[in-house]
């Protein structure tokens, strides 16, 4: 999600949060009574054999943060990065929130941008206090005292960590600890960190809630409407009593669906096709998709809101009507599952003061008061063990905590002392909502007799995301649902007479952020239309959007400065052989700066990716080859939709139901992807999302550059495009 | 039902009904929980054990065809071309969510076991069961060129 403009807003909820970025340095103490070991502030453990382990407030879904948050303290403490541990934080608002939510969440690609300052200045404050301690105990100056792989030294005198934590733990760190230089960094910026979860990833050891079993736990399902806001109006389960393992099946009390309840996850599997439900569709949507694409481009007609303070319709026309060339085009986009590897599940038991819920979660900040609301218990009552989370892609940050809330739902059902575990299948996630919106586009642009643009109007139609949400006051301003044109609204091209026009499109289909949220049909738009203007007046691609970056702003030169490093590095100026094309794209999201140069070629009519040559702006790269891998799977992600994903609707019902009709990118699909990361002392910015944006426009004028075609609908394989 | 299953090397007896996928006997039967499930119809290959040595995809596979077979999953992998690749897989970084990991890996030891260097069109083929969402691709194929030199020596 993007939350960048009203990042103020946030702050102001959180003051606590925000001034004490603190590290929350009255939370020091040491650990249970009989271990010497000592916590010396909410993000640094210390272990009785001087063992660091550093407490993660940001769950792993692959992005890289028990890598990255683990690297900023392993830093100020001087340890060897192969004896660092870490462990997920617990749900606790006051300590682990993210500080530009003023909550404690993971999203908008902001866990390294929220936490590098706080985690360092935390490693900072323990590295002053253990030298201190080591201090005190030897009745040395602590100048003396230095640390070195995780020991610390005064002339003949060495301890670990182990041995000083006690008295570390007694000491007040300073208010501002000093951070080490650049000069004296030697994991920051090290491209050789091996991944913190890479072993027992690779070993099958790493647990994910999936893999959650408690005893005397009991497996649910949910059935839920077929049609987005149907109602349950009665169902049969004389079938599934024939299911070895089946247990019961009940009606939600919002009769949103049944609950199916079973021994094992064959059983609940089995037992919820056997079952047959009736449902009330008087509210449900019933359209189908040829339809909903129609409304969408009738909206485009008259936009409902202006989404730029300088929007002026009739003076943009006047500019475009009097220009001596125009280009016009109609974007329109489907809707998307996220479709994580991991099905969308979690447990839930009874503990002896409430619940605790096993979950790879995204949003403690929100699942922990949503159960709590559903049990019948104090938010603090509910406690939250983070797991390994099978990717996400957006879908597990759900403002009403969708599989949690119905996991609570099925336990309180149950009568609140069994434990469960709540298991979508892959059909309840690819049908079950949250998808990214659909969204249409109208373009139309003047040129003006020297070649430059003279007047942009530019419409866009799509559902909101956040209205009639709880984020609704912080992304919503003057009807405008800042995610929905993110990434055109607040352009960094120089664009004279610019209009920008925003209809909601209205519909129960339940809609969320996917992998770079607005920005994921945005860049497509902003990108194809700035080559098809090129074109029209004879302009190389990436000189024009230089040109149009000229301005001489920092975000303009960020943008410069990675446009023209992928263009050098992929030999854009070098001719192609025949059967060959290359395109390009150039986005800023969640403060990265990101260009990438596609090629593809042309045999007997298929289109075949071949290569990406990527380059990020991310301001210090943290962990290099973490950024790597996020823009190469960022990449990967945005291809593979744009080739072949769409979700549709035939009166109302989804089309697809699971990966051999939604078919995700694979092996053979897959280019080599090069990626040039640029130097940077600015503070580090997302890494998670930036990569995608720029994937599908970049692939769509690479395929305009080898075939000819211009294809203004995604997915490309459904509108001309055939992939090899 | 009963069933007498040899996994990883061991007898074990399990009680599921006939037309039980092996994939829900290994995971909620036998707390095996490295084999994981993506989509319940071999669609993904994240559930991917190896029968016999062969890769096969636990979710579509009946837990009464594979009595008397051998059966090995993530937590059983063994001997050299299992730890070239694991060992690849930690030299490349390959994972990011990680969910889907313990499928290509046993379908990397497959292709390797067969094709001791296998080339970028051999590893797509074979490969392209396996489904990544992180889109993990470039790193495996990787990986696995990397194992096939380790193993060549």
């Amino acid at each position: 999600m993007t939350i960048q403009t009203n990042r103020r807003n946030f702050l102001k909820g959180s003051a606590a949060a925000a001034t004490a970025l603190v590290i929350g340095l009255n939370s020091r103490g040491v650990l249970a009574a009989g271990s010497s070991g000592a916590q010396l502030n909410p993000f640094v453990k210390i272990g009785s054999d001087g063992t660091l382990t550093v407490v993660v407030k940001h769950f792993e879904m692959g992005q890289g943060t028990t890598t990255g948050l683990t690297t900023l303290i392993a830093e100020e403490l001087d340890v060897d990065w192969d004896s660092v541990k870490h462990e997920f934080a617990p749900a606790d608002g006051k300590k682990y929130a993210n500080l530009l939510f003023g909550a404690q969440g993971t999203g908008g690609s902001t866990a390294m941008a929220n936490s590098y300052k706080q985690y360092r200045q935390a490693g900072a404050a323990a590295r002053e206090i253990l030298i201190q301690a080591a201090a005190q105990k030897w009745n040395v100056d602590p100048e003396t005292v230095t640390i070195e792989s995780g020991i610390l030294t005064s002339g003949d005198k060495k301890a670990h960590f182990g041995e000083v934590a006690e008295i570390a733990s007694t000491i007040e760190p300073s208010k501002e600890p000093r951070i080490k230089g650049n000069a004296d960094l030697k994991l920051i910026g090290n491209p050789n960190l091996s991944r913190k979860d890479g072993y027992g990833k690779t070993n099958g050891s790493a647990q994910f809630a999936m893999d959650v079993k408690v005893p005397g736990m009991v497996y649910a399902a949910v059935i839920h409407s077929p049609k987005f806001g149907g109602k349950l109006t009665s169902f049969d389960a004389a079938e599934a009593k024939s299911v070895a393992g089946f247990i019961d099946a009940k009606a939600m009390p919002n009769n949103a669906g049944i609950v199916v309840y079973g021994k094992n996850t064959w059983a609940i599997k089995q037992a919820k096709d056997a079952i047959v439900a009736e449902w009330d569709f008087t509210q449900a949507e019933t359209r189908s998709s040829d339809i909903m694409i129609a409304e969408h481009l009738k909206l485009l007609e008259e936009p409902q809101y202006s989404a730029t303070k300088t929007t002026d319709f009739k003076a943009t026309t006047a500019a475009i009507d009097s220009s001596e060339q125009s280009v016009e085009a109609e974007f329109v986009f489907p809707f998307l599952a996220h479709a994580p590897m991991e099905p969308l599940n979690c447990v839930i038991e009874p503990t002896e003061t409430g619940v605790r819920v096993h979950d790879g979660c995204q949003f403690p900040g929100l699942t922990q008061p949503t159960v709590a609301a559903i049990t019948g218990l104090k938010p603090e009552q509910v406690e939250i063990n983070t797991v390994f989370a099978g990717g996400s892609f957006g879908r597990r940050a759900n403002p009403t905590s969708d599989y949690q809330a119905e996991a609570a739902m099925a336990f309180a059902m149950l009568g609140g002392k069994t434990p469960i575990k709540m298991v979508w299948m892959r059909e309840d996630d690819i049908q079950g909502g949250y998808f990214r919106p659909m969204a249409a586009h109208r373009v139309k642009v003047g040129i003006d007799d020297k070649g430059k643009i003279a007047g942009w109007d530019h419409r866009i139609a799509a559902k909101s995301i956040m209205k009639g949400t709880a984020l609704e006051s912080f992304a919503v301003h003057d009807g405008v649902d800042h995610s929905s044109v993110e990434g055109i609204s607040d352009t960094h091209y120089g664009i004279p007479g610019f209009s920008l026009g925003l209809s909601d499109f209205v519909s129960p289909v339940s809609v969320l952020w996917w992998r770079s949220v607005g920005h994921t049909h945005t860049a497509f738009a902003l990108e194809s239309a700035i080559d098809m203007v090129a074109e029209k007046a004879g302009r190389d691609p990436v000189e024009f959007r230089l040109e149009l970056l000229a301005g001489g702003d920092a975000d303009q030169q960020r943008l410069s400065d990675v446009l023209k490093l992928a263009a050098e590095k992929s030999g854009w100026d070098d001719p192609l052989p025949e059967g060959r094309g290359r395109g390009v794209a150039l986005h800023k999201s969640f403060g990265s700066y990101v260009a990438e140069v596609i090629e593809v070629s042309l045999n007997d009519g298929a289109i075949k990716i071949e290569k990406v040559t990527c380059a990020v702006d991310c301001g210090i790269p943290v962990n290099p080859d973490v950024i790597k891998a996020q823009m190469e799977g960022g990449i990967g992600y945005g291809l593979g939709a744009a080739m072949r994903n769409q979700i549709t609707f035939t009166d109302g019902l989804v089309d697809q139901d699971n990966f051999p009709t939604y078919e995700p990118i694979r092996m053979s699909d897959m280019p080599d992807i090069d990626v040039h990361i640029v130097p940077s002392t600015i503070a580090p910015t997302g890494v998670g999302e930036p990569g995608t944006p720029p994937s599908a426009p970049a692939l769509a004028n690479a395929i305009k550059a080898a075939t000819g075609l211009r294809v203004t609908r995604l997915p490309l394989a459904e509108n001309g495009v055939e992939f090899a | 039902m009963a069933f007498d299953l040899k996994i990883n090397g061991q007898n074990r007896q399990v009680e599921a009904e006939p037309g039980t996928p092996l994939l829900w006997v290994i995971r909620d039967e036998l707390d095996l929980t490295g084999t994981k499930f993506g989509c319940g119809v071999a669609s993904c290959g994240a559930c991917t054990v190896h029968v016999d040595g062969e890769p096969t995809r636990s979710c579509m596979t009946f837990v009464e065809d594979v009595q008397g077979s051998d059966v090995q999953t993530i937590e059983g992998l063994d001997g050299p071309v299992a730890k070239a690749v694991q060992d690849a897989w930690n030299e490349l970084d390959v994972v990011q969510c990680g969910y889907c990991q313990s499928g290509q890996i046993m379908s990397a030891v497959g292709l390797l076991s067969g094709n001791p260097k296998p080339s970028d069109e051999d590893i797509d083929d074979y490969m392209s069961g396996n489904a990544c969402r992180c889109a993990t691709y470039k790193r495996i194929r990787a990986a696995i060129h990397h194992a096939a030199g380790t193993l060549e020596g």
